[in-house]
């Protein structure tokens, strides 16, 4: 999560160089420096949060259109980070990933850091028919197996897109939830079988 | 008394909400009437009444009150002030919001310290801040005037240039901006819509009602608060209160907003 080399491609650098010089603002690296003066440290919120790494800092300075070619070399290097169970075994208990589901608590300077988080995941994405207050920042999820298919590769494309969203989509507006230590192996095995179960509300 | 009318409205805008069938259209009309009930219970007025009442009295180690503050339009004049705020002011050399400003008469027309004038920014249902009342009472005044927000001062545009980069600007835990969720029209975050504030569409009727009684929490919520709140949970450290940042965001979505005729200190779910 914290990786803050940047590695940039001769092209990368020249179409942010006419992004750069299309506004008049000041640059990534000035907004953090005040960003840094003017935000602080609150219990686990610590300041240098505001460090953006190389996908924060392409999906800001491109307004999340970052180059193709980059996007796929950036995406392939989130895909390394993502770690899949020892045992192979991506489906947990859908009935604790319904909770995980539907909490949208974790991170934020009020919570104590290594409490349990949620996925929030109900704050963007409709799941079960049975929830009507859902949100649509992402696609509807209602029926995911029935749709999609539970087969292994499904299984893992879905452990695989919790645990680090910006390996499928550079700049999707979902975050990294097992790339930032937000939920553990467990949380995400119990959402993707949240997912995926056919015994799941989701799939009812 | 007012409390419970206010619940029993809420109530009964809870339960007209939830019985609505979910289609963007019909959703639409049932937020608005919602809010129109929201609104006719709203205890602002007070606030507003009580803000009158502490911008008149005698304060601090000079004993004087903020009467002759100078919110920009010369000490004092309070009509048509907010909506051109944030601004550039000569005295400090700085771009201010209104809370800040506010916090800057404490100091400098009171003599009271920076610390102690800071020290409750942001109240409770049970004990409301200072700045919540006087927010209340100088935005009221505004009311009717359209939002004309300056960035002909050098310093005025480039913190609404640092604004709109702050709005995009991606980073902490979960990797957000303010446009993850405020950049793409006709999306909700739970049952709650979002408008784009990056545009006046979005940000001109937002805007325009803040600062906000919440009836969730039972509080007046000062724009401060606002953002603050939008950062927590964006899990992002916390802004500091009344900083450059602070302000050059706030100034970045008030010139946005630029035109709207105010309508605050509005009333929120």
């Amino acid at each position: 999560m914290k990786s803050k080399s940047i590695h940039l491609s001769l092209g990368t650098l020249a179409a942010l160089l006419v992004t750069q010089l299309a506004h008049a603002g000041p640059t990534a690296l000035e907004v953090r420096a005040v960003m840094h003066r003017d935000f602080h440290t609150r219990g686990q919120a610590v300041v240098s949060r505001v460090d953006q790494d190389d996908v924060q800092w392409l999906c800001t300075v491109t307004r999340d259109k970052p180059p193709a070619k980059r996007a796929r070399e950036m995406e392939n290097d989130q895909l390394a980070t993502i770690r899949y169970p020892a045992d192979g075994n991506y489906m947990g208990n859908w009935k604790r990933g319904a909770k995980i589901a539907a909490s949208g608590k974790g991170m934020t300077w009020k919570e104590k850091a290594g409490s349990q988080s949620g996925g929030g995941c109900y704050n963007c994405h409709q799941l079960s028919p049975k929830q009507p207050s859902y949100g649509t920042i992402g696609p509807s999820l209602k029926h995911y197996a029935k749709v999609r298919g539970n087969g292994m590769e499904g299984q893992k494309y879905v452990y695989g897109k919790i645990y680090n969203s910006k390996a499928y989509n550079l700049c999707t507006q979902m975050p990294r939830f097992g790339t930032s230590g937000t939920l553990t192996e467990q949380d995400i095995k119990d959402l993707t079988a949240y997912l995926l179960d056919p015994a799941s509300p989701v799939n009812q | 008394m007012l409390a419970l009318r206010t619940s029993a409205v809420l109530a009964a805008a809870a339960l007209a909400v939830a019985a609505a069938p979910v289609s963007a259209q019909n959703e639409r009309k049932e937020i608005q009437k919602y809010q129109k009930m929201l609104a006719e219970g709203s205890p602002v007025e007070l606030f507003e009444l009580q803000g009158e009442d502490l911008w008149k009295k005698k304060q601090g180690p000079k004993q004087a009150s903020l009467e002759k503050c100078d919110l920009g339009k010369g000490p004092g004049v309070l009509k048509g002030a907010y909506v051109k705020l944030p601004r550039y002011f000569e005295d400090t050399g700085r771009v201010m919001d209104l809370e800040s400003r506010l916090v800057h008469c404490m100091v400098s027309l009171q003599g009271r310290d920076y610390k102690e004038a800071t020290k409750r920014t942001f109240g409770n249902a049970d004990k409301p801040s200072e700045l919540e009342y006087l927010v209340a009472y100088v935005v009221g005044k505004s009311r009717g005037y359209r939002i004309a927000v300056s960035t002909r001062n050098p310093k005025a545009k480039a913190a609404y240039e640092l604004g709109k980069e702050l709005f995009f600007y991606r980073a902490g835990p979960w990797d957000f901006s303010c446009a993850s969720c405020h950049g793409v029209e006709g999306k909700r975050i739970r049952m709650q819509a979002l408008p784009v504030l990056s545009k006046p569409s979005g940000a001109r009727g937002t805007y325009a009602t803040w600062p906000a009684y919440r009836v969730s929490n039972s509080q007046m919520k000062t724009f401060q608060w606002r953002l603050n709140d939008c950062y927590r949970q964006m899990r992002f450290p916390e802004p500091t209160f009344g900083s450059d940042a602070t302000v050059a965001l706030t100034m970045f979505l008030a010139v946005t907003a630029n035109g709207e005729p105010y309508a605050g200190p509005g009333t929120k779910r």
